[in-house]
């Protein structure tokens, strides 16, 4: 009982660290960037249920690894419990103990034949809530890693009602190299060669291919490379002069990007299947388009253009019709947008808008036109959305050099993607499906 | 006033060596004293000309080369833009015009015009905004009246600063075109 009274001591310490929900929400961007794990005092009755996870024997990767994803994705307040009350497994007679920590849940692993048996009991009702045993590779499987995520990915579903996004990677740049690297900044992988300059990384859909520019003497065509085959093509209507900023349509047939040469950038859509039909969708006449990103419906294409001076975000159909602003800004005082990405739920935008010639995120919801500032200490940039449409990876130079964070953008909470040199461009892939789990470069 | 006879003899002299006459014979060697047998092959008389020839061809050669990359240096010469700006400056249109008379003198020569950026802006938006500062130069040097087919534009937006520095005068230099020749060095000629 001891022991208790220490926790409940260390948690009454932590307290000045913590806001109350509401307070987060309305501040930006700054909540203290802590290592490790947040304690369950966060907790708001009525907002989040409180979960622990269970210690055990055995699966020790395994439950860092699920305890990890259920702390980054945020729908489930984590308390902690890093010492166990009772040495054994399972609960017994220790639901109340829990409790009285402010958990509403408890997230139980139990090694089974071929994989393992997760368990969310509800520590109100005294019951198991959901159980289900999974298949799992062997911890030096490949695809081991991604399948863990994949179950804290069905343990947040069970928790929240939304999957969380464990099962997901980011490509990046660093050193003129695309890396690719887990959700939680872990397998950080290169996946072009040394000695090149690769930029502007972007997902298809389906998580097995991604395009990028490769930038060679001042030109450079879009690739088009499969992490399944390893097969690379160059876009149709990207050969010649420089390619810029690709992105796929939701259906993974075509890819948008911006096409520069001597009469200006602009932006043009090809299809990447049959290998035809370059299309171009603006006429800049020597002002710049770019950037593109489509809405998840595939019907319109946000981008950036410089027809009416610094560059800002604007929409057109996905033929390129009816293009008219998105964000609106004020001519000579709103700083350069760029960087564009559509949400996976087609409400918002995210992009980066230059505050006192320092870039900071921003959010425009589609259907009211609203600007929202999300972040405002440092340098941060080129924005990317999580699978689950509130969390985005960014660029920012706040600790020193440039690195990946991820904002939680309804509580304002940051943290670091940890990769292994500076790093810039970030790309977010979906949620992973399991063609996806064993591939490497 | 009347010319001495030394002078006349001068002139003579020069006028002579103008015309292409010989140089008046050098005063012969005298002969060894004793005449031993056989003499050593005489050496063949020293005729110099083509060495002096070659001499002064190495010298126009350098002379010309030296011209020429003078020359080369002009057509090399950076220009610098404003922040997220493309337009041409005016302190930058007079290396312009000398590149532009330049090439009016050498048909054979092509440029490469690269567009950079300094790295403040977006890493994308730089590539374009490169791209757009090489084409500026380029359509000056049209409007100057080279034809379009000889100037070549790329961008590297902010991938090659010239300065690696994080303060402005970095920035200042590293927003520029530069101009690399990519056909017709060899012959380069200055203008007229």
């Amino acid at each position: 009982m001891r022991r208790f009274l220490t926790i409940v001591a260390a948690l009454v310490t932590a307290a000045p660290f913590v806001l109350p929900r509401s307070l987060q929400a309305l501040a930006q961007d700054t909540s203290q960037v802590r290592e490790g794990v947040r304690v369950g005092v966060e907790y708001q009755p009525g907002t989040r249920p409180g979960l622990v996870v269970l210690p055990g024997s055995g699966l020790d990767s395994a439950r860092a690894i699920v305890r990890r994803d259920l702390d980054y994705t945020d729908p489930i307040e984590k308390v902690v419990v890093a010492d166990a009350p009772s040495g054994g497994e399972g609960l017994g007679t220790s639901y109340g103990i829990y409790k009285t920590l402010g958990a509403e849940l408890a997230v139980e692993l139990v090694a089974a034949p071929g994989g393992l048996t997760a368990r969310l009991h509800d520590l109100n009702a005294s019951r198991v809530r959901n159980e289900q045993t999974m298949s799992l590779p062997a911890s030096t499987d490949p695809g081991y890693r991604l399948e863990v995520h994949r179950i804290a990915d069905e343990i947040t579903r069970w928790a929240s009602g939304t999957p969380g996004f464990a099962a997901s990677r980011l490509l990046f740049v660093s050193g003129g190299r695309i890396y690719r690297v887990d959700s939680d900044g872990d397998q950080a992988i290169p996946i072009t060669a040394a000695g090149g300059t690769a930029l502007s990384p972007a997902w298809a859909p389906d998580g097995q291919r991604i395009a990028y520019t490769r930038l060679e003497a001042g030109r450079g065509g879009v690739v088009v490379h499969s992490l399944v085959s390893g097969a690379a093509l160059v876009a149709p209507g990207s050969q010649t002069a420089l390619n810029i900023t690709p992105s796929f349509s939701p259906d993974g047939r075509t890819l948008a990007f911006a096409h520069s040469d001597e009469g200006g950038t602009d932006i043009f859509t090809s299809n990447i299947v049959d290998r035809c039909c370059a299309q171009r969708l603006t006429v800049g006449r020597y002002a710049d388009n770019l950037s593109p990103t489509f809405s998840p419906d595939g019907r319109r294409i946000a981008f950036i253009s410089t027809r009416a001076g610094p560059p800002q975000l604007y929409v057109m159909a996905a033929n390129g019709t009816d293009q008219e602003l998105l964000a609106p800004f004020d001519f000579g005082a709103t700083g350069s947008s760029n960087g564009p990405e559509w949400s996976p739920d087609g409400a918002n935008v995210v992009f980066h808008r230059e505050v006192s010639r320092s870039p900071q995120l921003f959010l425009v919801d589609v259907a009211g036109r609203r600007v929202r500032q999300l972040t405002s200490s440092g340098r941060n940039e080129d924005p990317t959305w999580a699978p689950d449409g509130r969390h985005v990876a960014f660029v920012s130079d706040r600790s020193g050099r440039r690195q990946l964070w991820i904002i939680d953008i309804e509580t304002g909470r940051v943290r670091q993607l940890a990769t292994p040199g500076a790093a810039r461009l970030p790309a977010w892939s979906r949620r992973l499906g399991r063609t996806a789990v064993a591939t490497n470069p | 006033m009347r010319a001495s006879p030394k002078l006349m003899l001068l002139v003579a002299v020069a006028f002579a060596a103008a015309c292409g006459g010989s140089p008046p014979p050098e005063e012969p060697a005298p002969e060894p004293a004793p005449a031993p047998a056989p003499p050593p092959p005489a050496p063949e008389p020293v005729d110099d000309s083509a060495e002096r020839e070659r001499m002064e061809s190495e010298r126009m050669a350098r002379e010309a080369a030296e011209r020429a990359s003078a020359v080369s240096a002009e057509l090399a010469t950076m220009i610098n833009f404003e922040y997220d700006q493309a337009t041409v400056r005016p302190a930058d249109q007079g290396t312009l015009d000398r590149k532009a008379a330049i090439l009016s003198a050498n048909p054979n020569v092509r440029l490469r015009v690269s567009g950079h950026a300094d790295e403040r802006g977006s890493d994308e938006y730089n590539l374009a905004l490169g791209n757009r500062r090489a084409a500026a130069a380029k359509r000056y040097l049209e409007n100057k009246g080279i034809e379009g087919s000889r100037v070549e534009v790329v961008s590297y937006g902010e991938e090659r600063p010239l300065n690696p520095g994080s303060d402005e005068s970095a920035y200042a230099q590293n927003r520029r075109d530069e101009f690399e020749v990519t056909a017709g060095a060899d012959s380069i000629v200055a203008p007229q």
